[in-house]
């Protein structure tokens, strides 16, 4: 017998035992539902799937009978527009802050501190400050998100700026480049990579302070309808949004992640060279 | 011409190079040893302008070393000295697109091509051609040396500056790298330093080799006396027996330095 350090599972075992938790939460999901409805057909708090089925169906292919739009597919939209706004700003942002402190030390001495003196304010508790100078629409829910994670983005491009081998720059200027050519030729190609992991790593973030601001203060969106529906009750709502967002959630994380193996081979692929 | 007169290097209480003085002719290829901490990686920092003699003064051609690296002086350094995020070809070709898109950083067109072809040429003379469009991730460790001996020399410097280029790399393929940094040396007339461990190579490679090393050591305060060059030896004419002397020396001063300082 080996030891259980050195056992490795084969190829198709691993994916069996990858889906099995999943099959099990499922099942066991049944199990309870099925035992609840039996006893209180009314019940609202484990529906069957065929109950979460029809909620949605009706929330995503009739239209409204009060505003006459499709809501699954409105509230999808509204809220990935937030997400990719806030998120997209964000970036830029956090990018080009922590592109200049990186780079330029007389960039750093001003800005760093407050950079991270930022990134250390919970953003939840500017909501109140942001609802209040910016009101209750649209802007005040990307400003959340952007002011949520452009200052982590900032750090982490920093931290990367600073960890490109001090050689490299030092080879760029004896070939003659000037600070604006070793930001633009050697810095910035080698930090889009690693932008592209900052987004994914603060896409989660992202999500929470969306749903927040959404469950709080909007009209539509993801996190609105689950909040709104809440007062019901209505599980067979709610278990479906979550999933969605999700899957959404697992999307965007994919095709970044696919993205970046695709246009920037050599960081996935090798080393510091 | 580079000249070094009475030059003194300290960081704070810590004397790392004492009074030095030398003249290097152009075309001179010196070779720099010494135990680790003795002030040769400090030298060269100084040729290339990131650090400054504390006193005294280092001279090219009668003008101060200018205190940033600039393409008058070339560098390969023991490793991360080429781009990652470009090819083999566009390593090269860089250099050219600095100097010749002061606002882009980048060349289109007829302009682009001729620079293409002059990296070509220079890649053909490394051995590179075959590898001109991988990226640095993908050669060998001795293949990535010649793409930064290749882009160091694209600006066409007076002065090379070798911070022990060869120390990661096989024996086999290091005599081979030494073949191909004599012949460069000659065809472009170059000034080379470089700093090695390798006592064996700096006796046969080049023209000049120092020896750097701390005449006086206070055990009780080892940052109070910095190393002067003890050995400036013409190559070709040092007795084998000398040289195995040298390396022991080296070797033993090596040890006892291990509880001493690093700079």
């Amino acid at each position: 017998m080996k030891r259980l350090v050195n056992l490795t599972p084969s190829k198709p075992a691993r994916v069996l035992l990858g889906l099995l938790p999943f099959a099990l939460i499922l099942l066991l999901y049944v199990i309870a539902s099925d035992a609840r409805l039996e006893a209180n057909p009314n019940d609202k708090l484990l529906p069957s799937f065929e109950q979460m089925g029809d909620a949605i169906s009706r929330l995503a292919f009739e239209p409204s009978k009060r505003t006459g739009e499709y809501l699954f597919w409105q509230d999808t939209l509204s809220s990935l527009t937030r997400l990719g706004l806030g998120i997209g700003i964000a970036a830029l942002i956090g990018f080009s802050l922590g592109l200049l402190t990186g780079a330029l030390p007389t960039a750093y001495a001003p800005l760093a501190p407050l950079i991270t003196v930022i990134s250390l304010i919970p953003p939840m508790a500017l909501l109140p400050i942001l609802f209040i100078v910016f009101g209750l629409g649209e802007l005040s829910k990307v400003a959340l998100i952007i002011f949520g994670v452009a200052p982590f983005i900032a750090r982490d491009i920093q931290r990367c700026t600073l960890e490109i081998p001090r050689e490299q720059l030092i080879k760029a200027q004896t070939l003659g480049a000037s600070s604006w050519h070793i930001v633009w030729r050697v810095l910035v190609p080698q930090l889009m990579p690693r932008l592209i992991n900052a987004v994914r790593l603060s896409l989660g973030a992202g999500w929470l302070f969306l749903i927040a601001a959404e469950g709080i203060a909007s009209t539509d969106g993801l996190g609105y309808r689950i909040f709104l529906v809440r007062r019901y009750l209505s599980m067979d709502v709610i278990l479906p949004y979550v999933a969605w967002i999700t899957l959404l959630a697992f999307i965007i994380d994919w095709l970044l992640a696919k993205t970046s193996q695709l246009a920037f081979p050599w960081h996935h692929q090798g080393g510091k060279a | 011409m580079i000249e070094i007169k009475n030059l003194w290097k300290e960081y704070g209480d810590n004397v790392v190079l004492e009074d030095i003085s030398k003249t290097v002719n152009d075309g001179e290829f010196v070779t720099l040893v010494g135990t680790s901490g003795c002030g040769k990686s400090t030298f060269l920092k100084m040729l290339l302008g990131m650090e400054s003699p504390t006193r005294g003064q280092l001279l090219i051609d009668g003008q101060p070393i200018p205190d940033e690296p600039d393409q008058s002086r070339g560098i390969v350094f023991q490793q991360y000295s080429v781009f990652p995020h470009l090819s083999v070809l566009e390593n090269v070709m860089i250099a050219r697109e600095f100097e010749r898109a002061p606002l882009l950083g980048k060349l289109f067109g007829g302009r682009k091509k001729q620079v293409r072809e002059e990296a070509h040429a220079l890649l053909e003379k490394v051995g590179l051609t075959p590898a001109a469009d991988k990226y640095p991730h993908e050669l060998s460790g001795g293949m990535r040396q010649r793409l930064a001996i290749a882009q160091a020399l694209i600006r066409k410097p007076k002065v090379l500056l070798l911070d022990e280029p060869f120390g990661a790399l096989d024996p086999g393929i290091r005599a081979d790298m030494h073949q191909l940094i004599l012949e460069l040396w000659r065809e472009h007339n170059l000034t080379v330093f470089m700093v090695t461990h390798d006592l064996s190579e700096g006796f046969y490679l080049g023209t000049r080799l120092w020896v750097f090393d701390k005449v006086r050591h206070d055990p009780q305060a080892p940052g109070a006396w910095g190393a002067q060059i003890t050995y400036d030896l013409p190559v070709g004419e040092i007795p084998a027996d000398a040289l195995a002397q040298m390396q022991q020396n080296i070797n033993k001063s090596e040890e006892s330095n291990i509880t001493g300082e690093s700079a």
